[in-house]
C-alpha cells in the first residue's frame, strides 16, 4: 500500500507539526524549572513526555483513521494525538492546565481526551488495550464500519493486559489493530534487558494474528503495513500486531539525565531525524516543491505558536470546578 | 532522638537512607534482594536504591520488565522459600494491576498456611501528588492498604523513621508495605520538606512498626498526621503557639498495627482532635482515628473532631484546581480553632 501524493504531504506537515508543538511544549515546561529543576513549578508542571523521533507510527497509522475510529494512546501522547486530529488549541490548554482544555485542566498531559475524534490516552503502561478491544468489539457488534487502534510502547508487551487483550481481542475476531512503538527504553531498562523476544511482533502467532515489525521508523514502511491491518481489520477479519522500530530522542521525561543510554546514542539517532529523511524524500521526488517547503514549516510554526499562545492567555479554572463532573 | 557526643550530625533525605538501610541488611543477611522497575542501575526513580547495584549486582538487585503481576507475585513465591525481597511498586497508584498478589497472596498466605508460609517481603512504594502530575500518579492511598489484613503498613516521615522503619520491616516475618512521600523524599526534581531531611547514624537501629510518635508535645489540642501531613501539623502547632494554643502533634508510622495508645492517651489529655491526610477523605484514616477517640475517649472529647484530608474526587492535573484542596497548615490551624471554638 502506497500513500498517495497528498497523503505524503499531510503525513509530512503532521510530523512537523507534532515537533514543533513539542519543542514548545519543553520551552515552556522549562521555564520557571532553571537553574533548579523542581517538577511541580513553571507553567507545565508535572511530568512531560515528548515524542520527538517517534512521529512516524503516529502519521503512518493515523492516515488510514477516520474520526470515528477509536484511538488509544500512553503517557507519551502528543503526537498520536495530533496526527488523530485532535484540537491542537484545546489540547494546548489541557496541558497548561486552563480552563478552555480538552477537559478543563482535570486530565492533563497524561489524560488527553477528546470525544469528537475519538481520542484517549493514560498513564499506565499497557491501560488502553482492553478498552480499544471493547470498541472494536462494540463497532463489530453494531455492524459499524469502525476500527480501534491500541498504541503502546515496548515495554508494554510485558504486561498482563497486553497478553489478555491480544487473546481477547482474537477469539472476539475484533477490528482492532495493536501497535507497539518500540523506542528500545523502558524509562532506564532497555528493551533487550527486559524482554524475552527482540521482536514482539513474534508474538501475534501466539494469538493466532498476524504479526509484523516495521524497521527503519519510516513512515513510509508504517503506513505500508498498518493500511494492509486496519483495512484487514474494517473487512472484519480479525486484530493484527504492529512493532515499530522508533527512536526517543528525548529522556523518558523532560528533566531525565539519561545516565544509562551509550555515549553517542541520542546523536545517532538524531542525525537519521525522521522528518529530515521524509523532507529530502519528498523534495527529491517532487511531492514538496522545495519553493514550498519554507511555507510548509512556516505553517507548522504558526499554527503550534497560536496554540500555545491561546493556551498562555486563557484563564485558569477556578478552584470550585474541581468538583465538577464527578459523578460520585 | 539524642545524638551521641561521640559523632557529627548526619543530616540524610529520606531516600538515602532507605538505600541505606537496604544496603545495611544485604551485607549481613545474604537472603535479602531488591527487585522492581528502574531499581538498578539507575538506582530508582525515587533515589531509594541508590548504589545497591553497584555494591551488590544484578543478582541481588534486579530490574524487572514491566511487569508488576509477575514480579510482585514472584516476590511473594521469593519469600515463601526464605528469601526477604524488598520489592517497589513505583507509584502505588500502579497497584491496580498486581493487587491480587499482595492482598490475595502476601497478605493471606501466611495465614491461609495456617502459620506454615509466612511472606516477610518489603513492598516499597511512592505516595502523594502536589506536583501536578494528576490522578494516576499523585494518589496516597492508605486507607487501601490498611484496610486490607495481614498487611502491616508504614509510612515516615522522616529520614530517621525512614532508616529505622526500612530495617524493621526487612526482619518482619510478614508483608510490609512501606509508603513513602514523594514530597519528602529529598529528591530535587520534587522539591522537599525541610523537616523530612534530618540526622540519621550511620549504625543499624530499628523504629519498631506499631508505634507512633509525639513530634511535639502539647495540651490543648491533638494533631494526627502520616507522611507529608505531619509536617503540616507541624506548621500548624507552630502557628497556633502564636495564639497560645499547645497543639501536641502525633506522627503516626504505622498504620498496621495502629499506635492506639499513644493517639487516646494524647486524645484524652487534650480532649480535641483534628486529623490530617492527604489521602481521600472517607473510608480512610481519618475516619479510622477520630472513630477510635470516639470509641475509646468519648467521656474526654470536648468537640467535635475533625479531618483535612483530600476530597473525595479524583485527583486532578491543574494547580489551579489539585493545590487548594490540598491539606495544609492554614486548613489544619483552622480545624484545631474550630475545636477550640476559637474560630
Amino acid at each position: 500500500m502506497t500513500p498517495s501524493q497528498e497523503q505524503l504531504r499531510w503525513m509530512y506537515r503532521t510530523m512537523l507539526l507534532s515537533r514543533r508543538f513539542e519543542e514548545a511544549i519543553a520551552a515552556a515546561y522549562f521555564e520557571g524549572k532553571q537553574p533548579a529543576f523542581n517538577m511541580a513549578n513553571g507553567p507545565i508542571p508535572g511530568e512531560m513526555h515528548l515524542s520527538n523521533g517517534q512521529e512516524p507510527c503516529a502519521v503512518g497509522v493515523c492516515a488510514h483513521l477516520e474520526a470515528g475510529d477509536f484511538v488509544t494512546a500512553t503517557h507519551r501522547p502528543h503526537h498520536i494525538a495530533i496526527a488523530k486530529g485532535v484540537n491542537l488549541k484545546a489540547m494546548a490548554a489541557e496541558i497548561f492546565g486552563k480552563r478552555t482544555g480538552l477537559s478543563g485542566g482535570r486530565g492533563g498531559h497524561m489524560h488527553l481526551f477528546d470525544a469528537q475524534v475519538n481520542f484517549s490516552c493514560a498513564g499506565i503502561i499497557g491501560e488502553g488495550m482492553g478498552p480499544a478491544v471493547g470498541a472494536a468489539a462494540a463497532f463489530r457488534q453494531r455492524g459499524e464500519n469502525r476500527v480501534a487502534v491500541s498504541f503502546i510502547g515496548e515495554g508494554a508487551a510485558n504486561q498482563g493486559a497486553f497478553h489478555e487483550a491480544l487473546n481477547l481481542a482474537a477469539v472476539w475476531q475484533a477490528p482492532v489493530v495493536f501497535v507497539i512503538e518500540d523506542n528500545a527504553w523502558g524509562i532506564s531498562v532497555a528493551k533487550r534487558d527486559s524482554t524475552a523476544v527482540a521482536d514482539n511482533a513474534l508474538r501475534a502467532a501466539a494469538y493466532g494474528m498476524p504479526g509484523h515489525r516495521v524497521t527503519g521508523n519510516d513512515p513510509l514502511r508504517v503506513f505500508a503495513v498498518a493500511g494492509e491491518a486496519i483495512a484487514r481489520a474494517r473487512a472484519g477479519e480479525g486484530p493484527s500486531l504492529i512493532e515499530i522500530e522508533t527512536y526517543r530522542l528525548e529522556g523518558h521525561f523532560m528533566g531525565d539525565a539519561e545516565g544509562y543510554r551509550a555515549e553517542g546514542e541520542v546523536a545517532g539517532l538524531k542525525a537519521k531525524d525522521p522528518i529530515a529523511v521524509l523532507r529530502q524524500q519528498l523534495l527529491e521526488s517532487g511531492t514538496v516543491d522545495a519553493t514550498a517547503d519554507p511555507r510548509i514549516q512556516a505553517e507548522a510554526q504558526s499554527t503550534v505558536d497560536e496554540a500555545i499562545a491561546a493556551a498562555r492567555a486563557a484563564p485558569f479554572p477556578a478552584a470550585q470546578e474541581a468538583y465538577e463532573q464527578v459523578y460520585a | 532522638m539524642n545524638v551521641p557526643l561521640n559523632r557529627t550530625k548526619r543530616n540524610l533525605t529520606i531516600a538515602k537512607a532507605m538505600a541505606e538501610a537496604i544496603a545495611g541488611e544485604m551485607r549481613h543477611d545474604p537472603a535479602v534482594l531488591v527487585l522492581g522497575e528502574d531499581i538498578g542501575k539507575l538506582g530508582g526513580v525515587f533515589g531509594n536504591t541508590r548504589g545497591l547495584y553497584e555494591e551488590f549486582g544484578a543478582a541481588r538487585v534486579k530490574d524487572t520488565p514491566i511487569s508488576e503481576t509477575a514480579f510482585i507475585g514472584a516476590a511473594v513465591g521469593m519469600a515463601c522459600v526464605g528469601m526477604k525481597p524488598v520489592v517497589e511498586l513505583m507509584f502505588v497508584d500502579f497497584f491496580g494491576v498486581c493487587m491480587d498478589a499482595i492482598y490475595n497472596l502476601a497478605a493471606k498466605n501466611c495465614y491461609f498456611s495456617g502459620g506454615q508460609s509466612p511472606v516477610p517481603m518489603v513492598l516499597m512504594t511512592s505516595v502523594g501528588g502536589g506536583y501536578g502530575d494528576a490522578g494516576q500518579h499523585s494518589q496516597c492511598l492508605y486507607g487501601t492498604f490498611a484496610h486490607l489484613p495481614g498487611l502491616k503498613v508504614v509510612v515516615p516521615s522522616n529520614a530517621y523513621d525512614a532508616k529505622g522503619l526500612m530495617l524493621s520491616a526487612i526482619r518482619d516475618p510478614n508483608p510490609v508495605v512501606y509508603m513513602f512521600h514523594k514530597a519528602l523524599q529529598g529528591m530535587g526534581w520534587l522539591g522537599t520538606v525541610k523537616g523530612a531531611i534530618n540526622d540519621v547514624p550511620e549504625d543499624e537501629y530499628l523504629v519498631p512498626i506499631g508505634k507512633a510518635a509525639i513530634a511535639r508535645a502539647g495540651r490543648d489540642v491533638t494533631l494526627v498526621g502520616l507522611g507529608a501531613t505531619v509536617h503540616h501539623a507541624l506548621d500548624a502547632a507552630a502557628e497556633l503557639a502564636k495564639e497560645n494554643v499547645e497543639a501536641e502533634v502525633i506522627d503516626l508510622r504505622s498504620l498496621v498495627p495502629l499506635d492506639r495508645e499513644t493517639v487516646l492517651a494524647s486524645v484524652r489529655k487534650t480532649g480535641r482532635l483534628v486529623v490530617a491526610d492527604d489521602d481521600y477523605q472517607s473510608f480512610g484514616v481519618s475516619g479510622e482515628i477520630i472513630a477510635l477517640a470516639s470509641e475509646a475517649a468519648f467521656p474526654q472529647l470536648k468537640a467535635a473532631p475533625r479531618r483535612v484530608a483530600f476530597p473525595d474526587i479524583p485527583i486532578p492535573f491543574s494547580p489551579a484546581l489539585e493545590r487548594p484542596l490540598l491539606p495544609d497548615a492554614a486548613k489544619i490551624a483552622a480545624a484545631a480553632r474550630a475545636t477550640l471554638g476559637t474560630k
